[in-house]
């Protein structure tokens, strides 16, 4: 499948002076003005600027979940640039991981059904690795029950799995630990960091919190359409640079 | 209680304060329609459609009381009994006065033939005021449709100079006359021709002053109809008391017909409470989240309830009003005969108009006002109950529609219980509609948590991961689905129920019209010209057999009976099928020891072939068979015309079956009439009036198959108002899955399948529903209602079509959200994610 288009020697993600903007009552805005990164297998890289300053929409362009208006962007060797609605479909499902703030998990499923879902879909599904997924992330006992009978945490933790559950080559995260409290969240970004260089993947993610950047590979600040290294911080208190 | 409610507030001041927000609060509420118009339309479209059915059904059935009025006038002319003469002389102005001095509730009729441009007519003069309203003539039409007997007799035109004269509308056509015409005749121009539904071809009707002129009879009357319901039994002295005529009488048919459509009505009106249910649940679920935001600014519940029921009062009204109007027009549509004018709808009474009176706008909007009222009941209390920081999605739907799905199962387990026990040993119309309902709440109630259990099972079965994930959401769906579901159901039941019942109706009726109708013609001599006619008949050489069928009337308990006689020969032997009968039946009836019954009287009595049979003087007879006597409202007795004869003297004589050779009946008629010494009353042609009850039947057939259709197309809409609502909230539910990668062309593809699949699941069900729907009409309702049983026809192609029409409407309902979720902006879909909550 895509997978032979793919080239093993390309980086995770490219992106090539991407715009992006809105129509709005107010007229165009523009929210990327021209935005470049490059994003190295096994790498990760912390995304933070101010609220609305275009963080989330970079990261569905990333995803194939919208198309810039100009620009290009490769996800593992593949430009989604020349791929169709399926083809962007095809992309997300087989080498992106996604997860959000909110809206993870169907509610339809059950725990063990929403860690192996994308696996399943892409078929490549790994029980061994599922189950490793589960029982790293403190969910083996929880396989049976309902979305809504998890804690926040919790269900967080299945979504980074079901994220993983494929080795996708990019996982996008949109602040996946907004909803957490400071433990809570420091547990849930170390699995996540820990089990992506397991499965081999790139972390993009998207966080307010310097604290939570400060233990990412390297840092990018959104500002007026374009990125830049981040404003000199000062690191959080007892923050660990790894 | 809410919070609200609980603070100590002077009561005077928080109604102020209520009120004072009321505008704001609506202006808030109304809002959301503004955004989302298409919505509004579902709400609108749901409440008019329910109204449109309900209205549309009561003018139907209007009509299809006058179409049977006008085939029963097909056949006689007169549907109430007669007195005349003992010697058969004419009738004199003082002896009608004196019967009426002596209490007699009679009405004068004068009848005969007229000759107008060479065409001979049928006249027939009567008297409005007096004129029984079961003599099912002059003004049946106008009276079944303005609903008004009074004022539409009182017609001042018929009965003041120069009077009107009312022709069927097919007379008008095949003589090439106009209403307003005054065509010639031997004695004077005719009163004004004017269209109506209530005489048949070749019969005119006017005032008995113009037609006693018109026929040369001035001063003189042909029989004194009596009103049945009010006359005493018997006859005056010197007088004799003609049955109304019993041949064949789709009138009386059409009683069972009728009921059967206003049961029909019924349970379109359930339907579409369904569907109003539906839309006001949209409504308010729709906006939890605005009633959250509006409680939490401030708005106390009972405010918001008040809002609310402002808001859904005014959307009623105002769907009631358009339903009503389209039920109308649906009507009028349907009625190509009737001159639906404009004008019926603001309750002028024009002859042949549908007219809509005030009355009807009244039920038809009532319908939709307590429609409404009784679905949003509940969501109001609720919604207005919620705490204002109630979490807009309820978490706990899973735990919550299990145990709503238990309870429902049980409900409709012990509804289904009832019912059983109803049809076992309910006795009673009352009971008979009792079993139609409890049969269809047991299936309304069932219906969900038999699909639950249907998908649970599927589920449980699928290995495909998107497969899975189709069924599990499905199954979260349901309850949002289920009300829509429920109505596609109920209407589909009702419509094979209804089917079922009307083509075993036709079926039924055409071919026992066959069998009645054996011999080709059939005529009545004038009162006292028996003989005479008897005589003339038999001097014809191409008549092979003059069968005499004397008639007379009886009352067994209080209970008219009609005594049919009849001659013994091979016409009757061979075409009269006995429902059960001893096997030397015919021999015994012949030898005048035995009589034939009706099914009716047959169940009336508790009688038995081999029973003995009290009737009238003489030793008892026996009873050797029962045959159908369908729409019969009266008990009838057939027996050798000897026997019947010889016991009651008095029996009218003038009747007589004719068998000759089909060629020939057209030039025996011509000839009948002209002839002015016959002593002909009537004659008919067999072939003419099965052609014309026929016809008449298969407008109202035709009707029904529209209102079937109808009901179909208001389920459609029920489920397209339920898709629309998910649709709103299924975005966050799919989401994911395209995120995932997931094409938005698969999961439209994969909602229209499930979709697809619950509607053929529901309309499989609906086949067994309806046959039970349809037995319940025929054998219990129509039994207990009339007396006898109409026999129950299956009709699996067309279940088959309706099945297909049902997943074809689903689709079709599908179709707009799955669009829009097919072409749903990847940037919505990414929205979702983006937006904090
Ligand atoms: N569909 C849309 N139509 C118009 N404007 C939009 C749309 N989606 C986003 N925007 C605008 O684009 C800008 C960037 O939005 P985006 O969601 O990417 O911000 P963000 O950096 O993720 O902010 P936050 O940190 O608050 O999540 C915002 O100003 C927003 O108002
Ligand atoms: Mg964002």
């Amino acid at each position: 499948m895509t997978d032979a288009l793919a080239d093993p020697a390309s980086p995770a993600l490219d992106l090539r002076d991407v715009r992006k903007g809105y129509a709005t009552p107010q007229g165009r805005l523009e929210v990327l003005r021209g935005v470049s990164l490059t994003l190295a297998r096994g790498e990760s890289l912390a995304l933070t600027g101010e609220s609305g300053s275009g963080k989330s929409t970079l990261l569905h362009l990333a995803g194939g979940l919208d198309t810039p208006d100009g620009g290009e962007i490769r996800v593992a060797g593949q430009a989604t640039s020349r791929l169709d609605d399926g083809g962007r479909a095809a992309l997300r499902r087989d080498r992106v991981g996604l997860v959000f703030q909110q809206f993870n998990l169907a509610p339809s499923l059950d725990v063990a059904e929403n860690l192996a879902f994308q696996a399943r879909l892409s078929r490549r599904e790994d029980p061994a690795w599922t189950a490793e997924l589960a029982r790293r992330l403190g969910i083996a006992d929880l396989l049976s029950r309902w979305p809504e009978q998890l804690s926040g945490g919790q269900q967080q933790r299945v979504a980074i799995g079901r994220a993983l559950a494929a080795r996708p080559a990019l996982i996008l995260a949109d602040e996946p630990t907004g909803a957490l409290d400071e433990a809570a969240a420091d547990a849930a970004l170390a699995l996540l960091l820990e089990l992506t260089a397991e499965a081999g993947g790139a972390l993009l993610m998207v966080t307010h919190s310097p604290r939570l950047a400060a233990r990412l590979d390297r840092r990018l600040h959104l500002h007026a359409g374009g990125l830049a290294e981040p404003p000199a911080a000062e690191p959080a208190p007892g923050a660990v640079r790894s | 209680m809410t919070a609200a409610a609980r603070l100590p507030a002077p009561a005077g001041a928080s109604a102020r304060a209520t009120l004072a927000a009321l505008p704001w609060a609506l202006r808030v509420l109304t809002s959301h329609w503004r955004r989302r118009p298409l919505q509004l339309l579902a709400l609108l479209a749901g409440l008019a459609a329910a109204t449109a059915l309900w209205s549309g059904v009561q003018a139907l059935n209007a009509q299809a009381r006058d179409s049977y009025a006008r085939a029963a006038s097909a056949f006689s002319g007169a549907q109430a009994p007669a007195l005349v003469p003992v010697d058969g002389g004419p009738i004199s102005q003082a002896a009608f006065a004196e019967l009426r001095r002596a209490g007699w509730p009679v009405s004068p009729l004068v009848e005969g033939w007229i000759t107008v441009g060479g065409e001979r007519l049928r006249l027939m003069g009567i008297e409005p005021v007096t004129l029984p309203p079961a003599a099912g003539l002059a003004f049946a039409g106008e009276q079944a449709l303005a609903g008004e007997a009074e004022d539409a007799r009182a017609y001042p035109d018929f009965i003041l100079p120069p009077g009107r004269l009312f022709l069927a509308p097919e007379t008008l056509r095949a003589n090439g006359w106009s209403p307003g015409d005054r065509p010639q005749t031997a004695r004077g121009p005719l009163p004004p021709l004017a269209a109506s539904s209530a005489p048949a071809p070749g019969l005119a009707i006017a005032d008995i002053g113009f037609a006693q002129a018109l026929l040369g009879m001035e001063g003189r009357i042909s029989r004194l109809l009596l009103d049945p319901e009010r006359a005493p039994q018997g006859a005056p002295e010197g007088w004799r008391r003609l049955a109304p005529e019993p041949r064949v009488d789709p009138g009386r048919l059409a009683d069972s017909f009728h009921l059967n459509l206003t049961a029909f009505g019924g349970l379109s009106f359930i339907v579409g409470l369904f569907i109003v249910h539906g839309a006001v649940g949209l409504a308010v679920e729709q906006r939890r989240p605005l009633f959250r935001t509006l409680r939490a600014c401030g708005l106390s519940a009972r405010g918001l309830a008040a809002a609310l029921a402002i808001e859904l009062g005014a959307a009623a009204l105002l769907a009631g009003l358009i339903g009503v109007a389209l039920g109308y027009a649906v009507a009028a549509a349907l009625l190509p005969d009737v001159a639906a004018s404009l004008r019926g709808l603001y309750g002028a009474r024009v002859p042949g108009a549908l007219s809509l009176s005030p009355a009807w706008w009244a039920a038809g909007l009532g319908m939709s006002l307590a429609g409404a009222a009784l679905a949003a009941g509940p969501a109001l209390a609720r919604a207005a109950a919620a705490p204002p920081l109630e979490s807009a999605r309820p978490e706990a739907w899973r735990a919550a529609s299990a145990r709503a799905a238990r309870l429902r199962a049980a409900a409709a387990v012990a509804t289904a219980l009832a019912a059983a026990g109803l049809a076992l040993f309910g006795r009673g119309l009352p009971a008979g509609f009792a079993l139609l309902g409890a049969i269809l709440a047991a299936a309304a109630l069932g219906l969900p948590p038999l699909l639950g259990w249907a998908l649970a099972r599927a589920q449980g079965r699928a290995r495909a991961p998107l497969l899975r994930w189709a069924l599990a959401d499905g199954r979260q769906q349901l309850p949002g689905l289920s009300l829509a579901l429920t109505s596609l159901l109920l209407a589909l039941a009702v419509n094979i129920g209804v089917g079922t019942m009307v083509d075993g109706f036709r079926l039924t009726f055409l071919g026992w019209l066959d069998d009645r109708l054996a011999a080709e013609v059939y005529v009545r001599a004038e009162p006292g010209a028996a003989d005479r006619l008897q005589t003339w008949l038999e001097a014809r050489p191409e008549i092979e057999a003059v069968l005499p069928e004397p008639r007379a009337e009886t009352v067994v308990d209080g209970w008219p009976v009609e005594l049919a006689g009849f001659a013994d020969h091979p016409t009757w032997r061979s075409s009269w099928p006995l429902l059960s009968g001893l096997p030397d039946a015919w021999d015994r009836v012949a030898a005048g020891q035995g009589a034939l019954i009706s099914e009716q009287t047959a169940r009336r009595f508790g009688l038995a072939p081999g029973d003995a049979l009290v009737i009238g003087p003489g030793a008892p007879l026996e009873v050797a068979g029962v045959f159908a006597d369908y729409g019969n409202a009266r008990g009838q007795v057939r027996l050798s015309a000897g026997t019947l004869t010889a016991r009651w003297p008095e029996a009218e004589r003038g009747r007589f079956a004719l068998r000759l050779p089909p060629a020939d009946v057209a030039p025996l008629l011509a000839d009948l009439r002209r002839a002015q010494d016959a002593g002909l009353a009537e004659a008919a042609d067999q072939g003419e009036i099965r052609r014309l009850s026929r016809a008449v039947f298969e407008r109202t057939f035709a009707v029904t198959a529209a209102l079937n259709a109808l009901t179909l197309g208001v389920a459609g809409i029920a489920l397209l108002t339920a898709l629309l609502t998910l649709a709103e909230t299924r975005l966050p539910q799919v989401a994911p899955l395209w995120a995932m990668g997931v094409r938005r062309r698969r999961l439209a593809a994969i909602e229209l399948g499930r979709i697809l699949a619950l509607a053929a699941l529901t309309a499989a069900l609906a086949v067994p529903l309806g046959v039970l729907v349809a037995w319940a009409l025929t054998a219990v309702v129509n039994v207990e209602a009339f007396g006898w049983r109409l026999p129950l026809h299956l009709f699996p192609g067309q279940w088959a079509r309706l099945a297909l029409l049902a997943v074809a409407a689903a689709g079709l309902a599908a179709a707009v959200p799955l669009l829009r979720l097919a072409r749903t902006p990847p940037a919505r879909l990414a929205k979702v994610f983006a937006d904090e909550r």
